[in-house]
Parts: structure tokens; C-alpha cells; sequence
């Protein structure tokens, strides 16, 4: 049996990790990926509680999540790809046409 | 029939005026303009066969009415109806007319396609030449004063375009203007008494003015001013006291149309107008007494300059005015149809005269000053022969045309008993043939004073200019006899022709005392031809020079044609120059002035409006934008345009509400 407090330790840490991975790194890939971390936190976070409380609620939530973060990704690698043709970089730093 | 007379000439001055000037050879030109004056004078004959045979005296053509009938109220207070027709009358009076224009016009025509044939403007000569006998037959074919003023002012306008031909020459150009001006000066006198006819009779038919006159159903001194206004018209037209000045200058203008316009006819149309309209002028005996002395003192005035003249032409000229002064004072006595028969052999004689002057000038090349010529008759028998004839017959020899049409005019005056008027006619006489036959002297006769220049081109003048000379010295020689007085066993023909459209005079005189006058003129003219004869030949003008010696004064007096000019001139022209540079003042400070102030006030209320156009609304309008552009300035900052700074925006957000709502809740 793991305990909770691990389940929450574990899932918070993927979700910083994440939460990091999207401020501060400039790789839009990379930052594609760290969104996906941010997801799967939350659905650790969403498993675990939902087997303390006996509920399956929670672990259907989960599931979903990583349907949206399947159709997400699928979207947001598109994106990706077609931005990449027109800068050829993956630079967030090039990536300011909406600054004011 | 009589109303194709006019035409041919108008066709002839379209073709060569629109088409000639550019398209038609030199003969193509000379072709249509004679022709269609011969066409015009043959026309002219027959339109006086049908009159001699016709028992009609008087035949009216109206082509179309001009301005219709419409009621008016006359100065009497009666009420009339006034309408204008573009009418033509022909009658006896007419018939002489239009032979002398289209008879004398086409042999100036021919001796023109001699004398003009090394000018380049050959068909606007020509067309101006046809546009002349238009105007002039329209002038004297018109039954009323509406369609003689068409060819009044036609001829006026013809005689400015010939006056001026050789334009780039500013004397001529002058001249011509001088003449234009000078006329319209008398066209205003025609058009005021042609205006107080209509106010007073309601009519301008010739027909209509004798017949209301006959009824006596116009005031005698209405009839006056009228008659003296349109005389006004007739001494700008036929250079009279006092508007003779133009026609001296005139001769700026070529030879042959001195002679058509500026001898022959156009200078005649107030002598013919005066004749036309005598019912009105012997009604008003004023007038005609005006009209007898104006003519007289001309006459002799004009004569007087003709002494000392020394251009050739000018002689001719203001022997022109001279001559006409006779017609005047023929017309003046009553005697109509003997001012009309001296019109007549006038034209023949006079454009003779000038003709035969051409031919001199075109031999000497060009020269019109007699001082360089002298000597010719052996150089120009021809043209000497020819001048010869004119001569006398200008200076009443017995026999020849002058003389006949002379002495009527000067029997007519000493019948009406208006002895200075005969006096001064006389005097005229013999001035005449003093100063024509120094003209003669000084050209033909003495020593030889010919530039040597001219003397190497000196040449008779080619067939075409001889042959009309010819002619026009036959005319001059037996173009009286149709005159004959009855004491030299004559019908006077002439005058018996005319009366149907001037009336009857008759001389009241013994024939023993008519034999007398006509011994006293012929006397006078011997004389004179004998004056010029002493002073000329005999003693070579040395008798002239001791007189313009001995009296300077007078000398320079008419050498100087009295100061009219210099009198006209300044008084006449100079006040309306200061008139013009009065207003031209005015209008340069006055009103130029409030158009300027105007534009100076626009101005200034205009700076005024743009000083706050941009100073407040654009002002009002650049503060909003500022006050945006200031604020937005720190605002924009935010945006930009990174996606990690949004994201990291929004997890600061989050991180905000979700304390909030701990601490809060």
C-alpha cells in the first residue's frame, strides 16, 4: 500500500517539474512536453486520492484528462510543426509577434 | 433679276476668301474675283435694259422680312406698326450706281491682276476686293436705311481690311485705323438719324420717307436734325468738313483700291445717300443749305492742300475730297441729278487718274514722291497719254466729261442764286487745274530727277494694267456727252433718267447767260492749267518756291493741312487718351484697390480661422491621441508577446486567488 502523503509528494514534484519545464524553458518542444507533465500531476494527484477515498470517480477524471491531453498534444504538436516551418527554430525567444 | 448683282461678287469673295487663300493658283484667284464682277456688271446691264424698257420707274425685291411687323408708339404719340424687310430697290438712281461700281470696279479688277501680281497675298486681295463690291452693291441696291447700313459699315469695314493690307507696315495699319475710326465718328450721326426716323416716322423704307414727307407728315425741324445727322454719316463716308482727314492717309492703302474705294466709290455713298433720301433733305431747307456750303468750303479747302503736296497720291486725294465737295454742293442747290452725273464721270476721271498714278509708281518702282520724278512721258508714253485725259477732264477742259458734269453743278448753283457757294466753286475750278496740272509738270514734263536706282527698272506697265487705263480714258473723254446740257444742243439724257428717282430741276437761266458761265469757267480752268504751265515748266518752279518764300506762314500753314490733324489729335484723341488714363487710374487705384482689400481682409479672416483650426481643433484632436499614447505607454510594456512571461502571469494569478481564498475563507 503506498501512503497518501507519498502519492501527493510524487505528483506535486511531476507537477513542478512541469510548471518549471513551461516558465522558464525556451524550447517550445520542451515546454510541450512539461504541459504534459502539468497534466499528469494533476492525474497522479487525481488516482491516488481517488483510491484513499474509495471513490471511482477520481480515476475516471483521470481518465479523461489524458484523453483531452491526447487530443491536446495531437493539436499542439500540429502547431508546433507549422510554426517551426515558418521560424525554422523551436526558440521561444523568436516567438514575439504579439508584442505590444 | 437686279438682285443677282450682289451675288456674284459675295460667291467670288466665299471661293477666294475661304478656299483662294490656300488652294487656288494665282490664275484660279484672278479669274473668279474678275469674272465674278464681270458677271455682276453684265448683270448690271441687262438689269437696266429691263428698267429702260420696263414702264415700272421703280422695282422693290423684298427676299425675306428682316424683322417683322410689331406696333409701336411714335414720338407724335401716333401708332404705327415698324417692320424691316431685307428689301432691294431698284430704280434709275440704283442702275447708275451699280454700273459705275461694277463698270469702273471691273476694270480696277483687271488693272489689279497687273499691278498686284508680285504680292503674296494675292487672294485675300482679291477676296477683300469682292467682299468691297458686295458691301457697296448691297449699299446702293438697299430700299431701306436698315439694308444700306449692312453695306454702309460693309464698306467701311472693306475699306479698313484695304487701307491696311500691307498690315506690317505701320503707317498702314494706322492709316487704316485712323479710317475706321474717323468713319465710325459718322456712322454714329447715320445710325442716330436712321433711330430718330423710326421714333418719328416709324419707317426706313426710302419709299416710305418721300412719301410721308410729300404728305407733310413730319416736322420741319425733325426733317433738319434728321436730315443734318444723316449728312453727319455721309462727310465720315465721303471725307468731308469736318471728318475728311482719314482719306489722305488712306493711301497707305494699294493703288487700285485707292482708285475703286477711295476715289471711284465708296467715297461716293454719302453723295449717293444725300440723293436717295432728297425728298427729306430739299424738305428741310436748312439742310440743304448746310449740305451746299459744306461741300463748297471743302471744295476749295481741300483744293488749297492739293497745291502742295509732293506725294502723287496724296494730290490725288485731296483732289478726291475736293471733287466730292462739288458733288456736295450739286446735291446742296437742288440739283441732284447733276451731283449724281458728276459722281459719275468722277469715277471714270479720278480712278483714271489714280490707275494711271499706280501705273507711274509701279514703273519707278515703288517711288510716289514727284520731287524724284519728272521727265516721264518719254519713259511712259502710254500712262502719259492716259493722264493727260484724266487730267483735263478733272480740270473742265470743254469736251471732256469734267467739264460738263463740272459746269451743270456750277450753272445749278448760280441759278438758285447762291452766289458765293458759285463763287467759291469756281475758285475750286481753277485750283483744280492748277494743282493737277502741276501734279502733271512736276511728273511728266521738266528735268529728270529719277533715282537712278528706279531708273534702271524704269518700264511702261504690262497690257493687262494699259488696257483698262484705256478704257476708263475713253469714259473719261465721252462719258459726258449722255449729259449734254440743251443749250449745247443736248437732251441732258442724264438728268431726264434720273428724275424718276431724284426729282426734276430746272435752270432757271437765259441760255445767253449759261453760254456765259460755262465761258467763265472753261476761262478759269485754261487759267489755272496755264498758272501751273509759268510756274513749272516755264520758270521750273522757281515762281512757287519765291512764294512759299515770301508768305512762310500760310506756307507752312497748309503744308501742314492747318493743324487738323495735330488739332484732331490733340484735342480729339489726346482727351480721350487723358479720359482712358483718368479711368485707367481709376480703376488701378480704386477698384483694383477694393478687389485687393477684399482679397487682403479675405486673407487675414482666413489666417485666422487656420490659426485655430490647427491650434484648437487639431489641437483638441492631437491631445486625445497624447493623452493616449502617454498612458498606453507603460501599459504596453505587458505585452510582450512571450509566451512563457503570459503563462508565468497566469500561474501568478492562480497562486493570487488561490491565497486569497485561503486566507479569505
Amino acid at each position: 500500500m503506498i501512503p497518501i502523503n507519498a502519492v501527493f509528494v510524487f505528483g506535486l514534484l511531476i507537477f513542478f517539474i512541469g510548471l518549471f519545464g513551461v516558465l522558464f524553458r525556451k524550447n517550445l518542444v520542451i515546454m510541450l512536453m512539461s504541459l504534459e507533465l502539468l497534466l499528469n500531476g494533476v492525474n497522479i494527484l487525481l488516482a491516488g486520492l481517488s483510491h484513499q477515498l474509495r471513490s471511482p470517480r477520481g480515476s475516471i477524471f483521470a481518465i479523461f484528462v489524458i484523453l483531452m491531453a491526447v487530443s491536446e498534444a495531437a493539436v499542439g504538436f500540429g502547431l508546433v510543426l507549422s510554426y517551426f516551418r515558418q521560424k525554422k527554430t523551436y526558440d521561444m525567444d523568436e516567438f514575439n509577434e504579439l508584442k505590444g | 433679276m437686279f438682285a443677282l448683282i450682289p451675288l456674284f461678287p459675295l460667291v467670288g469673295t466665299l471661293l477666294n476668301g475661304i478656299l483662294g487663300i490656300r488652294y487656288f493658283s494665282k490664275k484660279t484667284v484672278h479669274t473668279i474675283a474678275v469674272g465674278a464682277v464681270g458677271l455682276s456688271f453684265l448683270a448690271s446691264i441687262w438689269s437696266l435694259v429691263g428698267l429702260l424698257r420696263s414702264a415700272e420707274p421703280v422695282v422693290v425685291k423684298t427676299l425675306y422680312s428682316w424683322i417683322p411687323g410689331s406696333l409701336v408708339r411714335l414720338l407724335g404719340g401716333r401708332a404705327a406698326t415698324v417692320s424691316f424687310d431685307l428689301a432691294f430697290r431698284y430704280d434709275s438712281l440704283a442702275a447708275v450706281m451699280t454700273l459705275v461700281v461694277t463698270g469702273v470696279g471691273l476694270l480696277i479688277h483687271i488693272y489689279s491682276v497687273g499691278y498686284m501680281s508680285h504680292d503674296r497675298s494675292y487672294a485675300r486681295f482679291f477676296a477683300y476686293m469682292n467682299l468691297f463690291t458686295f458691301a457697296m452693291l448691297i449699299l446702293v441696291l438697299g430700299a431701306n436705311l436698315a439694308v444700306m447700313f449692312i453695306g454702309w459699315e460693309g464698306v467701311g469695314l472693306c475699306s479698313y481690311l484695304l487701307i491696311g493690307f500691307w498690315f506690317t507696315k505701320d503707317s498702314a495699319a494706322n492709316a487704316g485705323k485712323k479710317a475706321f475710326i474717323t468713319n465710325r465718328v459718322g456712322d454714329f450721326g447715320f445710325l442716330l438719324g436712321a433711330a430718330l426716323l423710326i421714333a418719328v416716322l416709324g419707317t426706313l423704307d426710302t419709299a416710305g420717307i418721300t412719301a410721308a414727307v410729300e404728305e407733310g407728315s413730319i416736322d420741319k425741324g425733325l426733317a433738319t436734325a434728321i436730315a443734318l445727322l444723316l449728312f453727319l454719316g455721309a462727310t465720315g463716308k465721303s471725307a468731308q468738313i469736318p471728318l475728311y482727314t482719314w482719306l489722305p492717309d488712306a493711301m497707305e492703302g494699294p493703288t487700285p483700291v485707292s482708285a475703286l474705294i477711295h476715289a471711284a466709290t465708296m467715297v461716293t455713298a454719302g453723295v449717293y445717300m444725300v440723293a436717295r433720301l432728297h425728298a427729306l433733305f430739299s424738305f428741310s431747307g436748312t439742310a440743304l443749305t448746310v449740305v451746299a456750303v459744306v461741300g463748297a468750303l471743302t471744295a476749295v479747302y481741300a483744293a488749297s492742300m492739293g497745291f502742295v503736296q509732293n506725294d502723287i497720291k496724296r494730290v490725288l486725294a485731296y483732289s478726291t475730297i475736293s471733287q466730292i465737295g462739288y458733288m456736295f454742293v450739286g446735291l446742296g442747290v437742288g440739283a441732284f441729278s447733276a451731283g449724281v452725273f458728276h459722281l459719275m464721270t468722277h469715277a471714270f476721271f479720278k480712278s483714271l487718274l489714280f490707275l494711271a498714278a499706280g501705273s507711274v509708281i509701279h514703273a519707278l518702282s515703288g517711288e510716289q514722291d514727284m520731287r524724284k520724278m519728272g521727265g516721264l512721258r518719254k519713259a511712259v508714253p502710254k500712262t502719259y497719254a492716259v493722264f493727260m485725259v484724266g487730267a483735263l477732264a478733272i480740270a473742265g477742259v470743254p469736251g471732256l466729261s469734267g467739264f460738263f458734269s463740272k459746269d451743270e453743278i456750277l450753272v445749278a448753283a448760280f441759278a438758285s442764286g447762291s452766289y458765293a457757294v458759285w463763287a467759291l466753286g469756281l475758285l475750286g475750278a481753277g485750283m483744280t487745274a492748277f494743282y493737277m496740272f502741276r501734279l502733271i509738270f512736276l511728273t511728266f514734263y521738266g528735268s529728270d530727277r529719277v533715282e537712278p536706282e528706279a531708273k534702271h527698272h524704269l518700264h511702261e506697265s504690262p497690257g493687262v494694267m494699259i488696257v483698262p487705263l484705256a478704257i476708263l480714258a475713253g469714259l473719261s473723254a465721252v462719258g459726258g456727252y449722255i449729259g449734254l446740257p440743251r443749250v449745247l444742243g443736248g437732251g441732258q439724257w442724264f438728268a431726264r433718267f434720273l428724275a424718276s428717282s431724284t426729282g426734276e430741276h430746272e435752270a432757271h437761266l437765259a441760255a445767253g447767260t449759261e453760254i456765259l458761265l460755262m465761258l467763265v469757267s472753261t476761262a478759269v480752268a485754261l487759267a489755272g492749267i496755264y498758272g501751273a504751265y509759268h510756274a513749272y515748266v516755264k520758270n521750273e518752279g522757281r515762281p512757287a518756291e519765291r512764294f512759299a518764300a515770301r508768305f512762310k506762314a500760310l506756307y507752312r500753314l497748309v503744308v501742314h493741312t492747318y493743324f487738323v490733324d495735330e488739332f484732331y489729335n490733340g484735342v480729339i484723341v489726346g482727351g480721350v487718351l487723358k479720359l482712358g488714363r483718368l479711368c485707367a487710374r481709376f480703376d488701378e487705384r480704386v477698384v483694383d484697390g477694393a478687389v485687393n482689400g477684399a482679397a487682403w481682409l479675405t486673407r487675414k479672416v482666413s489666417s485666422l480661422s487656420i490659426g485655430f483650426d490647427t491650434h484648437v481643433v487639431d489641437g483638441a484632436v492631437n491631445g486625445i491621441g497624447t493623452v493616449h499614447r502617454v498612458f498606453s505607454a507603460g501599459l504596453r510594456r505587458l505585452q510582450t508577446g512571450y509566451v512563457y512571461n503570459y503563462a508565468l502571469a497566469i500561474v501568478l494569478g492562480i497562486v493570487i486567488v488561490i491565497s486569497l481564498v485561503v486566507t479569505v475563507f
